[in-house]
């Protein structure tokens, strides 16, 4: 398949691919951060994560059509409020679901399943009815249009950075909340021994409801992120939600860096081959690539090592 | 004897409303409906076994009733298209889709569907194939639970996203469509409907009693003893792997003869009854009938397949809220579904008002809240 190209062009494939695979990478990242959380932490399966991230997408369509309706000489800096609201918009929920209907199945891990996905139904009608079942699309502010070419066949996007530099920020972020924070240590001794850390005196309901609505508020924050890429739809979430489990799985569950680098890995794999061949197939093969890996080093690839 | 005597009359009583009741009161066009609802009912009947006998939650059956309703369907699909009907295309005898997408002649794959004998193995034989290769990397690795419901639902996605993408070898997203004749039999007529319910209820009733036969059996017994506590059936000398890795072929194997019985009285075969979407609505059949009620799995089927048609049909913006809802409420306040209710309510009640008629103790008293079969 690569006959048909010289040198140069063939380099220049690879880092526009290798380019489009990191704004790939970023939205996975994103996605699986806040699965990663939920999953990854809390062992809980939320089918409705995708749903949680088209809330923060849809929160930021409104937010810029009030910007640009109502303070348009504000638009240009619109996103970073969008982005504060769909994190709030999408917690909320999350804090409010895990509530009504989470902590009544942490010991049942498959039925969380089965609700979550009960809740992601209604949360798509729910868009469907009342944001329209159009897709729409946010304006971009002028500053992120266009690209900044590096030679004469390569160039980036800037919108593709600025969704790169913010992922880059996210991660640190949750990187420094759950590795270097009192709170984070709390989380992940909870996770380790739910009784001993009860024992200790740290209220782990409330730990729970946290970290779901910390996992939810991040979901929200990439679904604005999302927003500069790509359409919103109410069925938009569910595109993802299967990508986004096997990158936490493959990553190894409860492993940030695992899934930084599953991320990393799928989304290069996937958009490199995507050039070569068609759209379904590179995604079929990377697919399949991953579950065949996953079938022979089920714990993913990073793990923690905890006695149980 | 492998049925109790309160199963024998459940059982009785099913195959009285499917073979009897409903062909007596339902005209055909309807009938062909609860006759493809019934073919879902397989691969309900199927999660009982693997997920509420043997704990095994896979989120992708559709996988399996998709691939014996393709095998069924390429077969029929051969059928109809013979050189005289095809003789238009560029070349004749090949299906059209193929015809369309500039293929010229017939793939490999596709050679075993010319002969009927050899598709009706292939639509058990290809699905157990697949469940055997799946369980038998997953299980003997001690992958379980949530991870292999995510699994599964990614092996689901992937064959979707796969005969979607290669249109001229599986027909893409329209599926195989335009079945017409079994073996020179006409299958869209009304008198061939009528007969492919019969023959299909009849079906559903022998996977009741194997499945039956399953739950009594000392397998059946070992299935419940892994669900509930598989390191201590591991220490007692079971290899659990193999007992996991049977049930999930024989939930493919029951599954895979709904997917032929779809193609056959639907008429055609699509990639929307294999993906992630109708696994997962397969799920909740089992779970509203009650997960570990085999004679739940087809009320329950045809309970939420009912009401989808009757909401879909007047308040189609509803049957979305009312699906999710149900899931809900299935999940947070009914976990053992219609079974569990009729177990702990209604039970009872008829007992009470037997006992007062004829003063008889029916026999086999359960403790109540314990799930009914």
């Amino acid at each position: 398949m690569f006959a048909d190209y010289s040198m140069a062009e063939l380099g220049s494939i690879f880092v526009m691919q290798g380019f489009a695979g990191l704004i790939l990478f970023s939205v996975f990242l994103l996605m699986a951060l806040g699965l990663a959380i939920i999953f990854g932490q809390m062992g809980v399966i939320n089918m409705a994560h995708g749903e949680f991230m088209i809330l923060g997408a849809y929160v930021t369509y409104f937010t810029s059509q009030l910007f640009l309706n109502y303070i348009p000489s504000l638009f240009s800096i619109y996103f970073f409020l969008a982005m504060i609201l769909a994190f709030i918009a999408s917690g909320a929920l999350g804090m409010f679901v895990e509530w009504a209907m989470i902590r009544h199945l942490y010991k049942r891990p498959l039925d969380t399943l089965l609700a979550t996905w009960g809740l992601s139904l209604i949360l798509q009608q729910l868009y469907r009815s009342f944001f329209g079942a159009r897709e729409v699309g946010v304006e971009l502010p002028e500053w992120m249009m266009g690209s900044i070419p590096l030679t004469d066949t390569v160039e980036v996007q800037i919108n593709g950075l600025f969704v790169m530099g913010l992922t880059l920020a996210i991660t640190i972020a949750v990187a420094v909340l759950m590795y270097k924070s009192s709170w984070g240590k709390q989380v992940r001794a909870v996770v380790q021994n739910r009784v001993m850390a009860g024992a200790v005196g740290i209220n782990t309901e409330r730990v729970d409801r946290y970290t779901f609505a910390l996992g939810c508020g991040i979901a929200g924050v990439a679904g604005s992120a999302f927003t500069m890429i790509g359409s919103t739809g109410p069925t938009a979430g569910q595109l993802y939600i299967v990508d986004t489990f096997l990158v936490v799985v493959f990553g190894g569950a409860a492993s940030l860096l695992g899934t930084i680098a599953s991320a990393f890995t799928i989304s290069q794999a996937q958009s490199t081959m995507e050039f070569f061949l068609s759209g379904s197939m590179a995604k079929v093969i990377t697919l399949l690539g991953v579950v065949g890996i996953l079938m022979l080093r089920p714990q993913g690839l990073f793990t923690l090592k905890v006695r149980r | 004897m492998i049925l109790s005597r309160k199963e024998l009359l459940g059982l009785t009583i099913l195959a009285t409303l499917i073979l009897v009741i409903l062909p007596l009161s339902l005209d055909i066009f309807r009938l062909n409906l609860v006759g493809k609802y019934l073919t879902y009912a397989f691969v309900a009947l199927g999660l009982v076994l693997c997920w509420g006998y043997g704990g095994i939650l896979s989120l992708g059956q559709g996988i399996f009733f998709g691939l014996g309703g393709y095998c069924m369907a390429m077969f029929l699909k051969l059928e109809a298209s013979s050189v005289e009907n095809t003789k238009i295309q560029s070349t004749p005898g090949i299906p059209d889709f193929m015809d369309w997408n500039q293929i010229t002649a017939l793939p490999w794959f596709w050679e075993p569907f010319r002969s009927l004998p050899l598709t009706l193995i292939l639509v058990i034989l290809v699905p157990v194939a697949l469940a055997f290769i799946l369980g038998f990397a997953m299980f003997t690795r001690r992958v379980g639970g949530t991870y292999f419901a995510i699994i599964t639902q990614a092996v689901a996605a992937i064959l979707t996203i796969l005969i979607v993408g290669q249109q001229g070898y599986t027909g893409g997203i329209n599926g195989i469509t335009d079945l017409r004749t079994l073996l020179g039999w006409d299958i869209r007529t009304d008198n061939a409907k009528l007969i492919l319910y019969f023959v299909n209820g009849l079906l559903l009733i022998g996977c009741l009693l194997l499945a039956f036969f399953v739950k009594h059996s000392k397998f059946g017994r070992i299935l419940v003893a892994m669900r509930d506590k598989e390191d201590r059936v591991r220490f007692s000398g079971y290899n659990v792997s193999n007992f996991k890795i049977f049930v999930f072929c024989l939930a493919a194997a029951i599954s895979g003869i709904g997917g032929a019985m779809f193609a056959l009285q639907v008429g055609f075969m699509s990639p929307s009854f294999v993906g992630i979407v109708p696994s997962i609505e397969m799920v909740i059949y089992t779970a509203v009938g009650g997960r570990l009620s085999i004679l739940g799995a087809v009320y329950g089927t045809l309970l939420v397949n009912w009401a989808k048609t009757s909401f879909s049909e007047t308040f189609p913006e509803l049957w979305l809220l009312g699906l999710g809802g149900l899931f809900i409420a299935v999940v947070l306040a009914f976990p053992n579904g219609l079974a569990g209710i009729y177990g702990s309510y209604i039970e009872p009640a008829i007992k009470r008002f037997l006992r007062k008629k004829s003063d008889l103790m029916p026999s086999g008293t359960l403790p109540q809240g314990s799930p009914a079969e």
